[in-house]
């Protein structure tokens, strides 16, 4: 069965790219540019994992974590950081978030936890 | 102004404490060395000559009043001989009449009973108003010669009794005269006079007392001598110093004889004869407790300049070298402090790039990554092997620059603190692991000498490993293959401990030393970021330690880590930018 991710970031070309690559690799993927966006998405649909970036204009990614869990609070989050402070990523952990990585990223290793996000 | 000039110079290169001492420092030990020196013995000197001249003043009264008391005295006792002397010749004068005293016999006992009575007499005449000498008593036959031509005769005609100065009679023996008128019934005046040796005028003098340098003589108005000096001519000689007369009261003078001395000079006029009593002593003898105290004040003050002059050098001195080393430490404390601000102001650049181009980054990443995936996805094309290197290529540099970005970041934000206690040989021994291979391949030797005994400390374990790792990393690099890296911990300053990682390799320049902890200053060339060294700076300050380094070209360089027993307490990372 089709594993459904969520990309949550404001960097289109990134967020466009990534998804794309994700899909050739057998994943249904969809993106929102912000964190009210990707919300509503969440919502609407059911989906299995949320990548989401720390660092967006409006609606921060902690915020958009924390409302993540008040929806479904069972559904797997993995984290990405612009830079290299990990206490964001840290505080991310404390509420729920699977993992936390740092952009640019290595697919290899987005894979890994995207395994492990969802067959924990 | 050349001499003060070489004098100021000289005082400085004195007291500034050595040639390499800034002019700063020399000019102020001079100013304090002058200006204390003026405010000490300026009073000191005002005091001591204002104290010299009043002392002196009341000195001198108290010496000078015993002086003019003796010659009041000495005067009063040769008034009062002369005195006796004329009573006893008015008294024959008015007791006998000029009949009764022409008679030889009468002349004669006369003569012979004030002889025995009251010394001194030498003869006895009578002269009669025409001047002629009518009667006589003596050791001369001078009856019947004229008297009209001489002063006494004139003199006592005026004023009835006389008293002459002194003068060399017949027998050249200085003597004076005592003459007195009387009027007998008929009108008719006649005259008694008696010659008085000079004799008594010595033991008068004697009783005076003065000591052997002193003198004591007398005068008459003419300045004439009228007894011997021991030092000034002898009787009737005119006297070899001035001497003030015509006063009654007795004067003090001073005045420097012919011999150079100077004396002090009581000088003494009688009522009732033309003499002047004079009392000589040299200034020295009189004022010789004047001196003696004016040379023992004397020593004090120089014992008390030198004194003042050697404790005003040494404090100035102390002082200054205080002020010098307090003003080092500042210097010392504001190069920390710019190094820090330095250090947070590149940091925030840095960040600030590093963020900026992050995004990009990870963009390329994953077009180059798409890239990649569709080439292995697509079908065979004759570059294919090709291309795929070039991205794989692209995906390398991307996380080289990824490296590069995230400890820019780490630099800047530095990555929060985890205080925990621990043991700093077991974070030696584990950052040492991560080396051992590379020291055994390369054959480096690595001295661990490690004080089992050192106390827990509260620390942040990951990042004391980064700074302990980028330094072995550092003395590694710097050793040649078969070197020695030693790394020692061992207790440090107020029970925290202290860290050495001490390498044999090529060591540094005094200029690289100076600006190894700037970030991007970095001697590995394409190899090195040139921000390990300010990120282990900036960390072991954050934990409240400090970071040194000794080195010498080609011998080496030792980096001494101290670590607190308990870091400070601000340090939970800086707020977010």
């Amino acid at each position: 069965m089709t594993t459904h991710i969520l990309l949550i970031d404001d960097e289109q070309e990134f967020v466009t790219t990534l998804a794309e690559r994700l899909d050739m690799r057998g994943f249904s993927t969809a993106t929102a540019a912000d964190g009210e966006s990707g919300l509503a998405m969440i919502r609407e649909t059911t989906w299995d994992v949320v990548i989401l970036d720390l660092l967006m204009p409006g609606m921060s990614g902690l915020e958009t974590l924390r409302h993540i869990r008040e929806i479904t609070p069972g559904l797997p989050v993995i984290l990405l950081t612009g830079h290299g402070s990990t206490r964001e990523g840290m505080e991310g952990m404390q509420l729920g978030a699977v993992d936390y990585l740092m952009k640019p990223l290595a697919i290899e290793e987005l894979l890994e936890k995207l395994k492990e996000a969802v067959n924990p | 102004m050349w001499t003060v000039r070489n004098l100021v110079n000289q005082i400085d290169t004195l007291f500034s404490g050595g040639a390499d001492a800034p002019g700063h420092y020399q000019s102020l030990t001079r100013n304090i060395i002058i200006t204390m020196l003026v405010v000490t013995i300026l009073p000191l000197t005002v005091m001591g000559v204002l104290n010299h001249f009043q002392y002196g003043r009341h000195l001198r009264g108290e010496l000078i009043t015993p002086l003019a008391s003796s010659a009041g005295k000495a005067k009063h006792s040769f008034e009062l001989f002369f005195e006796e002397r004329l009573s006893t010749v008015r008294f024959i004068a008015n007791a006998y009449e000029y009949e009764d005293l022409l008679d030889d016999h009468t002349l004669n006992r006369l003569l012979r009973v004030l002889k025995t009575e009251l010394g001194g007499f030498v003869d006895l005449a009578i002269i009669n108003a025409d001047g002629d000498m009518v009667n006589y008593a003596g050791p001369y036959n001078l009856k019947g010669k004229s008297y009209t031509s001489q002063r006494s005769f004139q003199e006592v005609l005026i004023k009835g009794s006389y008293i002459s100065t002194v003068f060399m009679g017949h027998r050249k023996i200085p003597h004076l005269v005592v003459a007195v008128q009387r009027y007998s019934d008929e009108e008719t005046n006649w005259i008694i006079r008696a010659t008085i040796d000079t004799d008594r005028f010595y033991k008068l003098l004697g009783t005076i007392g003065l000591s052997p340098q002193s003198d004591a003589f007398l005068v008459n108005s003419d300045n004439i001598l009228q007894t011997h000096s021991t030092y000034y001519g002898k009787t009737l000689e005119p006297c070899r110093l001035d001497i003030p007369t015509g006063s009654q009261n007795t004067l003090i003078t001073e005045a420097t004889d012919a011999k150079g001395r100077q004396l002090l000079l009581a000088c003494s006029g009688f009522g009732n004869a033309d003499y002047t009593l004079v009392i000589a002593t040299p200034r020295s003898v009189v004022m010789r407790s004047w001196y003696a105290l004016k040379s023992d004040a004397l020593l004090v003050y120089a014992v008390s300049l030198l004194i003042i002059i050697f404790m005003v050098i040494k404090m100035a001195g102390a002082l200054v070298k205080r002020i010098k080393e307090s003003d080092e430490r500042r210097e010392i404390a504001l190069t920390e402090l710019q190094h820090t601000q330095k250090l947070s102001s590149i940091g925030r650049l840095a960040a600030g790039v590093a963020h900026e181009i992050n995004n990009p980054l990870a963009i390329i990443n994953e077009k180059a990554g798409l890239m990649e995936d569709l080439v292995a996805a697509g079908e065979d094309f004759s570059q294919k092997e090709r291309f795929s290197q070039l991205t794989a290529h692209i995906i390398t540099s991307v996380s080289r620059c990824k490296t590069i970005t995230h400890r820019l970041l780490g630099f800047a934000r530095k990555l929060d603190t985890v205080m925990e206690p621990l043991h700093i040989n077991h974070i030696l021994k584990e950052t040492f692991g991560f080396l051992e291979r590379e020291a055994l391949y390369r054959q480096i030797e690595v001295r661990l000498s490690l004080d089992p005994n050192l106390p827990t400390i509260s620390s942040d374990r990951g990042q004391l490993q980064q700074v302990f790792l980028n330094l072995l990393t550092n003395a590694f690099a710097a050793v040649e293959d078969g070197g020695v890296v030693s790394l020692t911990s061992a207790p440090g300053p107020e029970e925290g401990l202290l860290v050495t990682v001490k390498d044999n390799g090529c060591g540094m320049s005094e200029e690289v030393s100076k600006r190894i902890f700037d970030p991007f200053f970095s001697t590995k060339k394409e190899n090195g970021t040139g921000l390990g060294l300010s990120i282990s700076y900036g960390i072991i300050h954050k934990l409240g330690g400090s970071i040194t380094l000794a080195t010498q070209p080609g011998e080496g360089t030792q980096f001494t880590v101290t670590l607190p027993q308990n870091p400070p307490t601000d340090t939970q990372g800086s707020p977010e930018p």
